[in-house]
């Protein structure tokens, strides 16, 4: 059990100085994830332009793997479309929970995150703002289809 | 130099070394480090004596309590009752009839809000709370509130964590029918002046019921002379093994009330037409109790009498006074909660690291601690924080404990400095 393993400069460098941190004005989208257990609170405000992620944006309240995860996520996906967002959270989430995966070179910096895998009680840690990027990317799907909603809300929990 | 010789010797010092090699379980090495138990708030480790006595009900007297003739089944109700009896003199309640074996704290408290209040309390009535309690002090009465239509009153906290007393008294009115608060608070570690809320509470003709889950392992316990008309705690907290509590009740009371659970045992006659209920206490014990877990419990009375409760408590505040003023010496630590008077806990927060890291680094270094928000969610919203460490010191801590711990914290400070 390494503590420098999880706490790695990249990470304790996005927990202090959060990138894309703060609210998105206006926006098309915003989920909000909640960790119940520990209490874990962020949203993730996304601004779309041709099915991709033009500008995101996360505000919250967590631990040092929470924020880092996030803000390394939002500077990951922009200009992502759908397909490429989950195909990236499938890459990510394999390199929280599997022993043996081999961060692919697609993840840059996010490869920081694989010290996470050897404490299994913060996975979900990782993985919340990946949930709430998800639900704000449904959120923002349904938009296109109903221009008459309001920006609308989605609570996640984490697995 | 004084001509007066002291009357008798000084007490020997508390052995927590000792006592520590009592606990097998703290023998071993975590992450590569001795354990470092500090989370005995949360649960307490069980001693050799418990873990024996429940081994010899086991292998030598079980089987089902009230039921039989045969010797095991009267050898397993002699235990259970015994156990029974050994719970009545540890808090000195007037009568083994007051004392309900529950699962725990929470299920104590459950049972009186829908056995006593669901019957008696109705629109118009109020409960009142203090604003430092466990979730378990708080939703079982927001449930009775939204059954009967009574309302829930809070008496608020000042920053150092403890009761404003005087708008606690104010809140009491003649609509207050039940008062129900901690002995100890589990976030905080301040100490409730029951026995005053008590008095108070009696002048204005309501009942009151103490959640004594934090205060059963630190202090005697006398519901008589606390006054108090339930008093509800876990053994778990007590050394004793989990899924066996104690719900005291005062006989008048409990004799007025309905069965919470029907079952077996809670009767004296069923038929279909109708059923008759069994007499205090089993008619709130419906189904087959907790046998083992009552044995262990009083084992567990045996064990920290034994001890000697003061000695321990006397101890516990000298690790919480140490731990305290080591805590104050590292920068950036806040603690949270600050009454004058406490009880072995000690909550606090480090700038700039959240508390959950904190645990992972502690955790890393052998040192178990809680984080989060310790089921007291509106506690960390009153201070504004979402969660805090917490370090719990029980009958085995010793004072390397407390070096470790400040060793571990200074550790996470270099990494998050």
């Amino acid at each position: 059990m390494d503590l420098k393993e999880l706490y790695r400069d990249v990470i304790l460098d996005h927990n202090r100085r959060p990138r894309n941190f703060g609210t998105l004005v206006p926006s098309d989208a915003h989920a909000e994830g909640h960790n119940p257990l520990c209490g874990d609170q962020l949203t993730v405000w996304l601004r779309m332009k041709d099915g991709a992620i033009e500008d995101i944006r996360f505000e919250g309240k967590g631990c040092a793997i929470s924020t880092a995860s996030a803000s390394l996520m939002t500077e990951a996906v922009k200009g992502k479309d759908k397909a490429a967002v989950l195909a990236l959270y499938g890459s990510i989430h394999a390199l929280l929970t599997q022993q043996n995966a081999v961060p692919d070179a697609s993840l840059g910096k996010l490869a920081a995150l694989s010290g996470v895998r050897e404490f299994p009680a913060r996975v979900k840690c990782a993985s919340l703002c990946w949930h709430t990027l998800g639900a704000a990317l449904e959120c923002s799907a349904a938009l296109e289809c109903s221009a008459a909603l309001e920006c609308s809300t989605a609570t996640v929990t984490t697995e | 130099m004084s001509t007066i010789a002291p009357l008798a010797a000084p007490p020997p010092a508390f052995d927590a070394a000792r006592v520590r090699r009592d606990f097998p379980i703290l023998e071993q090495r975590v992450n590569g480090r001795p354990l470092v138990y500090l989370d005995s708030a949360a649960s307490g480790q069980r001693p050799l004596p418990v873990l024996r006595a429940v081994e010899h009900y086991e292998t030598r007297c079980h089987a089902n309590v009230h039921r039989g003739v045969h010797a095991l089944s009267q050898a397993a109700t002699e235990a259970f009752e015994g156990a029974r009896e050994r719970v009545r003199r540890f808090i000195n309640a007037a009568s083994a009839r007051e004392i309900v074996f529950v699962r725990g704290t929470t299920e104590a408290i459950n049972l009186v809000a829908q056995s006593f209040g669901r019957a008696r309390l109705a629109s118009g009535d109020e409960i009142l709370i203090t604003a430092l309690e466990h979730h378990a002090n708080i939703v079982p009465w927001q449930m009775l509130c939204e059954q009967t239509g009574a309302a829930l009153r809070v008496a608020p906290i000042d920053r150092r964590g403890e009761l404003d007393l005087e708008r606690f008294l104010e809140l009491l009115s003649p609509r207050t029918r039940l008062v129900a608060v901690a002995h100890v608070s589990n976030a905080l570690g301040t100490v409730l002046p029951v026995k005053q809320i008590a008095d108070a509470a009696h002048a204005r003709g309501a009942v009151v019921l103490i959640d004594g889950a934090q205060a059963i392992p630190h202090s005697r316990i006398d519901v008589r002379d606390l006054g108090c008309d339930f008093y509800a705690f876990s053994g778990h907290k007590l050394y004793a093994p989990t899924g066996i509590g104690v719900l005291y009740g005062r006989e008048e009371l409990l004799a007025a009330m309905p069965p919470w659970q029907g079952g077996g045992d809670m009767i004296r006659t069923v038929s279909f037409e109708k059923s008759t209920y069994n007499d205090l206490p089993w008619k709130f014990e419906a189904g087959t109790p907790n046998i083992s877990g009552a044995v262990g419990l009083a084992a567990a009375m045996d064990y920290v009498e034994d001890l000697g409760l003061a000695a321990i408590a006397g101890h516990e505040q000298r690790l919480l006074e140490l731990a305290t003023a080591g805590l104050a010496r590292i920068a950036g630590i806040r603690i949270i909660g600050t009454a004058a008077r406490k009880a072995s806990v000690l909550s606090f927060t480090m700038e700039g690291c959240h508390p959950h890291d904190l645990g992972t680094i502690l955790d890393a270094e052998g040192v178990a601690i809680r984080t989060g928000h310790h089921c007291a969610m509106p506690v960390m919203t009153f201070f504004d924080i979402p969660a805090t460490a917490r370090a719990s010191f029980g009958c085995y801590n010793t004072e390397e404990d407390v070096e470790a711990l400040l060793a571990a914290l200074a550790k996470a400070a270099e990494v998050f400095g």
